[in-house]
């Protein structure tokens, strides 16, 4: 690791002012600490902003806000989120092992780096890693890359679980900046971006902010969701295609659908033409397998990740039969 | 092969001639003066050629930086000044040789550094020492009371939990975690639970074994 200096700001606001563009926030550790060991990240301060940020986790008739510091154990515990907003839960749980839940935190799971094996070794050409040097998955070995909304600069994939739910809840995410009292709201689906020419940026979040917290809408879908997960072993991997889904059933109709997908996109990507198709359908293994079809039709393998088209259409297609069961 | 005998007085005695006819050098006053004008002429370098060799040394050896920290591990509280770089895995076996905790990965990927912070499973290799001030850790070394063996530690040598013994301290510190969380439901629960300990003798079936007996 290169040298560098910890400090712990006393408020938000001082942690907003000392960031800059060689400062980092650390929180839990687990993806900034490896990638500093690996020298992808070479801050030269590091503001240790745990103690600043809320763990809580509040229910309102309205929404539920997780602290940007609540750990992901705690929020995949919380009797909250198990009662209202059960795939938050099922989708934590998919994602790393007991002690990285135990250390993440909710923000940091947010600004994950991608776990593209391209990005992760510095003797390889990566475009987010080090801008105009070339992508290397592209042509490469990518069997891992996206499937959809990837660009000639970049076919890396957002690794997060958690985000997938979050992407499928419409959650939006809360963030501080200098001079603003209030804190300013993303809309989730705005938060990750895709690649495009600039795939060093995965986020929209504007310079120097520090997110507070998520808050996810009130809804209907803690009767019957679904988080399907596929990947090369059972647990303690990344995802090669993953499913959230989420039904609202009202006489025996899909009143709304929701499908978002990890493993696909630089961003979790919502499935909003398989959605709409959904709406008002009598819920069934064939209306399911069309709608899995027009997500799986979406998207434009690379050369060495044609097995994904058909797997997303698998996957789809269980995870809707779940919500079912659920 | 022949080897002309030379008797040892007589090399001796040439050795002796050979010196005493050396000239002594001759040092001269004017020699003398300007060697030492010389020698206080570089008296007055050192400092600037000191600082260069600072500047350049810091130009391409990073400084350290330290960071004062006070930790309680296996209830025994350390004041220390680690570098800002250290991990919890770091200090606790190059620090302060408590190596029981194993560096398997050193990325998060393996699970053999796992340790208790404040009675939760973390990997220690993902947490900077900093991050653990005024914290409650434990280690493997912390786990028995004495010569008693921690339950866990009993059943793992009872059920064959391991062949090498290198994830061990890992393995046991999860196991530890994993029956206090609750995730002992079942042998899929169990395994699941314990994905993060890696084991590459295969020793599963042990693992999950001594789980279930200090479950029940």
């Amino acid at each position: 690791m290169k040298p560098f200096d910890l400090l712990r700001p006393s408020s938000i606001a001082k942690a907003i002012s000392a960031k800059q563009s060689q400062v980092q926030f650390l929180a839990g550790g687990t993806n900034l600490v490896d990638l500093m060991k690996k020298h992808i990240a070479t801050p030269d301060v590091v503001l240790d902003v745990t103690p600043i940020l809320s763990s809580q986790i509040t229910g309102s008739a309205e929404s539920l806000l997780i602290g940007a510091a609540a750990k992901n154990s705690s929020a995949a515990m919380d009797k909250l989120v198990l009662a209202s907003y059960p795939l938050i839960a099922k989708a934590i749980l998919a994602g790393a092992s007991p002690q990285i839940r135990n250390m993440a935190s909710t923000a940091g799971n947010l600004l994950q780096r991608t776990r593209c094996p391209y990005f992760y070794d510095t003797t390889l050409p990566c475009n987010k890693r080090n801008p105009g040097e070339g992508c290397g998955m592209r042509e490469g070995e990518s069997r891992m890359g996206a499937i959809i909304g990837h660009s000639e600069h970049c076919v890396a994939v957002h690794p997060s679980d958690l985000c997938i739910a979050l992407a499928a809840l419409d959650a939006e995410v809360l963030y501080a900046v200098a001079g603003e009292k209030k804190p300013m709201v993303i809309p989730f689906k705005d938060f990750h971006r895709l690649p495009g020419d600039a795939p060093e940026k995965d986020n929209n979040l504007p310079q120097n902010a520090l997110i507070t917290g998520v808050r996810i809408p009130k809804n209907p879908f803690s009767k019957n969701y679904a988080y399907v997960k596929l990947r090369d072993r059972d647990s303690y991997a990344f995802a090669l295609v993953s499913v959230a889904a989420a039904l609202h059933l009202q006489g025996g109709r899909i009143v709304e659908a929701r499908l978002a997908s990890g493993g696909v996109a630089h961003k979790p990507w919502r499935w909003y033409q398989a959605e709409n198709f959904l709406k008002g359908k009598i819920p069934s293994v064939e209306v399911f397998a069309e709608a899995a079809a027009l997500a799986a039709n979406e998207t434009a393998p690379l050369v060495g990740n044609a097995f994904k088209k058909p797997m997303l259409k698998g996957a789809i297609e269980v995870a809707l039969q779940n919500c079912l069961t659920a | 092969m022949f080897v002309e005998y030379i008797p040892v007085t007589a090399y001796t005695n040439h050795l002796i001639t050979t010196i005493e006819s050396m000239e002594q050098p001759k040092i001269s006053r004017r020699f003398f003066v300007s060697i030492s004008a010389m020698a206080g002429a570089f008296a007055f370098i050192p400092a600037s050629v000191k600082s260069a060799y600072i500047s350049a040394k810091n130009l391409f050896i990073p400084q350290k930086r330290a960071l004062p920290l006070s930790v309680s591990i296996n209830k025994k509280l350390y004041k220390l000044q680690p570098d800002t770089r250290t991990t919890l895995l770091d200090l606790l076996r190059e620090d302060l040789q408590l190596t029981g905790s194993k560096k398997g990965c050193d990325h998060g990927q393996c699970g053999a550094c796992t340790v208790h912070v404040d009675g939760e499973r973390v990997l220690s290799c993902l947490t900077l020492a900093a991050m653990v001030q005024g914290r409650e850790v434990t280690t493997i070394e912390g786990l028995a009371n004495g010569d008693e063996l921690h339950p866990m530690q009993k059943a793992f040598v009872e059920c064959d939990g391991f062949q090498c013994g290198y994830c061990t301290p890992g393995q046991i510190m999860s196991a530890v975690a994993c029956v206090k969380e609750g995730h002992t439901g079942s042998v899929e629960e169990i395994k699941e639970f314990m994905s993060g300990n890696l084991c590459r003798c295969g020793a599963y079936n042990g693992i999950v074994k001594s789980i279930q007996q200090v479950a029940q």
